[in-house]
């Protein structure tokens, strides 16, 4: 009996979801070291469990977008870019062009979807490296933010500025700090949009057509075309969503700093990259899942917090400790990956 | 695998309910300090560098204080997280030099919410509601500017050319930069009182080098009799005094040509020793003593000034220089 009940779920649990589960109990088993090691200084928080989501919000659509392009095999490295351009146009369309908040969100999204289209019709259609492709689409983005404007721009559109204060408190949970103040959780609507969207790419992902065309086309293009899936138009797809969703990030990320300038969301395609893999998705295309790359961005986070709440230790480490867990997922993933080939012969 | 792994957290999660119990017990001695978090830019420069030592010297047990620093590496959304960080970690005091002047709000807004106040060191920022910080402590530029406009009269009068005609060129900033504007305002303030001199030309050298060297040698070509060179920053110096030098001149105290500069890195320092500046004006980025003032102000419950100007001093070729450099921090 408890043989057949082990099959089971040995059947159920495959290596790709194994390390899903690897990364889900890392992220729990940080984040509980945290609350031990640094309780007195407020870590077990209810909000700054919070703070994990209201500060990344951007990113976790942003690393959605980008897990869906790298199950199709490819990779999207221009979203550091989009986003800089986004909170630019942005700022620059309200503060500078007289223009509503509402249309210029608008005009943004179909920016990054026009975006996308071009990428993605160079990958799909022109079978160029999406590497390359979108390294030039980096640059044309940055290069256009600064054309744009040099300088910064602040935001001080009202009702921009109404979105980005509007806080949603929880009724419960609220704490009294030092300075005698009751202060209740609370999050912002970008992280309600963000667990949104997510749910909604996992959905796709997992039921639709087109979801189960990019994990096909991901895992073997030539099979894929072989039973008939349009594998262009797939890829096309996926980097349109990918840019749509970095539009949407690029606004969300915009809410959170109110203002527009070149410099900004710089490396953040990395940090994208980095959560997506250490969330399960594999640089050679057809595994992954969006569930895994926000914990990829929630452990990222929670690494970012360690360094802040410790307080002496130099902010560096948070990129030093990413590479490490980059690298233990890696051989995680390659180990995985040849033992999988091992049981096949 | 999948129980061992289940197993492995709960033990954590055990561990973590009972580790609660006796930190609560740590957190009496914690009280008696004031805990200030401190989001600084990087560590872009030794002038930076100087200000984050500044505060780490300064923001001490011994003096009742714990710092909480964070490095932003020049980027705004980690200050951001900082700043939310330290919201959570029920700091007494939040201390910001912001990366950049924009983009406040939300996050001060925060801060306000739970009723930590907020110190702005070096840049200023724009914010709709003066009342999201306390106060911001940082460099006069426009009084740097007047200090060395007074300085050069001074000199010249000493030397017996107080009514001489003088001819001055001006080596500027990045254009736009706070201390571009200030520093050019503020000389030119001084300028405007003296009749005799005249500013010939004004051209920016973007606090580089490199950039520096290049403009200083278009002005000797344009203009045979420079008595004055006012570079906005020391490193444009340095370049001036080298293209001063390959077009045959001479400059500092024995030379033919006054240089001045500011900021007072140490380099600048080497070159007064070595006599080709003849002074250089300070930018001082020991902020720390200043905010350690205003926050034991603002416990003791007085009201402080929004903006605070930090002491600032100015070296020239007159002054024990060797000795001045062996203490300087930066």
């Amino acid at each position: 009996m408890s043989g057949s009940k082990a099959v089971k779920v040995k059947k159920k649990i495959d290596g790709n979801a194994f390390l899903l589960l690897i990364t889900i109990v890392l992220f729990f088993v940080m984040y509980i070291a945290g609350v031990v090691i640094f309780n007195e200084q407020g870590f077990g928080k209810v909000q700054n469990f919070l703070n994990l989501f209201i500060s990344n919000a951007g990113l976790i659509v942003i690393a959605a977008g980008m897990t869906v392009v790298m199950i199709t095999g490819g990779i999207d490295i221009s979203v550091g870019s989009v986003v800089a351009l986004t909170c630019m146009l942005l700022a620059w369309m309200m503060e500078l062009k007289g223009i509503g908040a509402v249309p210029a969100t608008l005009l943004v999204l179909v920016m990054g979807v026009v975006f996308g289209l071009v990428q993605g019709f160079l990958v799909a259609y022109l079978n160029i490296q999406p590497f390359i492709v979108t390294l030039a689409g980096m640059f044309f983005a940055r290069g256009m933010t600064a054309i744009v404007s040099t300088e910064m721009i602040s935001i001080s559109n009202e009702t921009f500025l109404s979105w980005a204060k509007f806080k949603i408190y929880f009724p419960f949970g609220g704490y009294l700090n030092r300075k005698g103040v009751m202060i209740y959780p609370y999050i912002y609507p970008s992280v309600v949009i963000a667990l949104i969207i997510l749910v909604l790419v996992f959905v796709m992902l997992k039921f639709t057509k087109f979801g189960r065309s990019i994990y096909a086309v991901g895992g073997n293009e030539q099979s894929a075309l072989m039973m008939g899936l349009n594998v262009r138009r797939t890829k096309l797809k996926a980097y349109v969503l990918s840019s749509t969703l970095c539009g949407l990030g690029g606004f969300l990320f915009c809410l959170n700093t109110c203002a527009g300038f070149v410099e900004q969301a710089k490396g953040l395609e990395m940090d994208a990259i980095a959560s997506s893999v250490i969330g399960g998705t594999l640089l050679t295309g057809g595994v992954g899942n969006v569930f895994g790359s926000l914990f990829g961005v929630l452990i990222k986070g929670t690494i970012e917090a360690f360094i802040t709440f410790q307080g002496t230790l130099s902010s560096w480490w948070t990129r030093i400790t990413i590479a490490a867990l980059l690298c233990f997922f890696i051989v995680l993933q390659s180990i995985f990956a040849a033992v999988k080939e091992k049981n096949k012969h | 695998m999948k129980k061992r792994v289940l197993s492995v957290a709960l033990t954590a999660a055990m561990v973590a309910s009972m580790a609660t119990v006796p930190a609560i017990t740590v957190q009496a001695a914690d009280d008696e300090l004031i805990v200030v978090g401190y989001a600084q830019v990087g560590a872009e420069s030794d002038w930076r560098t100087a200000n984050t030592e500044s505060f780490k010297s300064t923001f001490t047990e011994e003096n009742g204080y714990k710092l909480i620093f964070d490095d932003a590496q020049q980027k705004q959304e980690n200050q951001i997280k900082a700043i939310r960080s330290f919201i959570q970690q029920d700091v007494d005091y939040i201390v910001v030099a912001p990366v950049v002047e924009t983009g406040w709000e939300t996050v001060l807004e925060e801060a306000k919410e739970a009723g930590i106040p907020v110190i702005l060191s070096d840049r200023q920022m724009q914010v709709s509601d003066d009342s999201l910080y306390e106060c911001w402590v940082g460099g006069n530029f426009i009084k740097e500017g007047e200090t060395a406009g007074q300085w050069v009269a001074d000199y010249l009068e000493e030397k017996g050319r107080g009514e001489e005609e003088i001819n001055m060129v001006t080596i500027q900033g990045t254009i736009g930069a706070s201390a571009q504007v200030g520093r050019t305002e503020g000389f030119g303030n001084i300028v405007a009182q003296h009749e005799n001199w005249k500013m010939l030309d004004m051209q920016s050298g973007e606090f580089t080098q490199a950039k520096g060297q290049e403009v200083m040698e278009s002005f000797l070509k344009s203009y045979d009799d420079i008595d004055v060179v006012i570079c906005e920053n020391d490193n444009e110096a340095f370049g001036a005094i080298d293209a001063i030098k390959a077009a045959g001149k001479t400059c500092g105290p024995e030379g033919d040509i006054i240089v001045i500069s500011f900021d007072s890195v140490k380099a600048a320092f080497e070159a007064m020793i070595a006599g080709d500046l003849n002074a250089t004006f300070e930018c001082n980025p020991l902020h720390g003593p200043r905010v350690d003032e205003i926050i034991k102000k603002l416990e003791a419950g007085e009201e402080v000034e929004k903006i605070q100007y930090v002491d600032e001093a100015y070296f020239d070729t007159s002054m024990d220089l060797e000795a001045i450099l062996a203490e300087r921090a930066y």
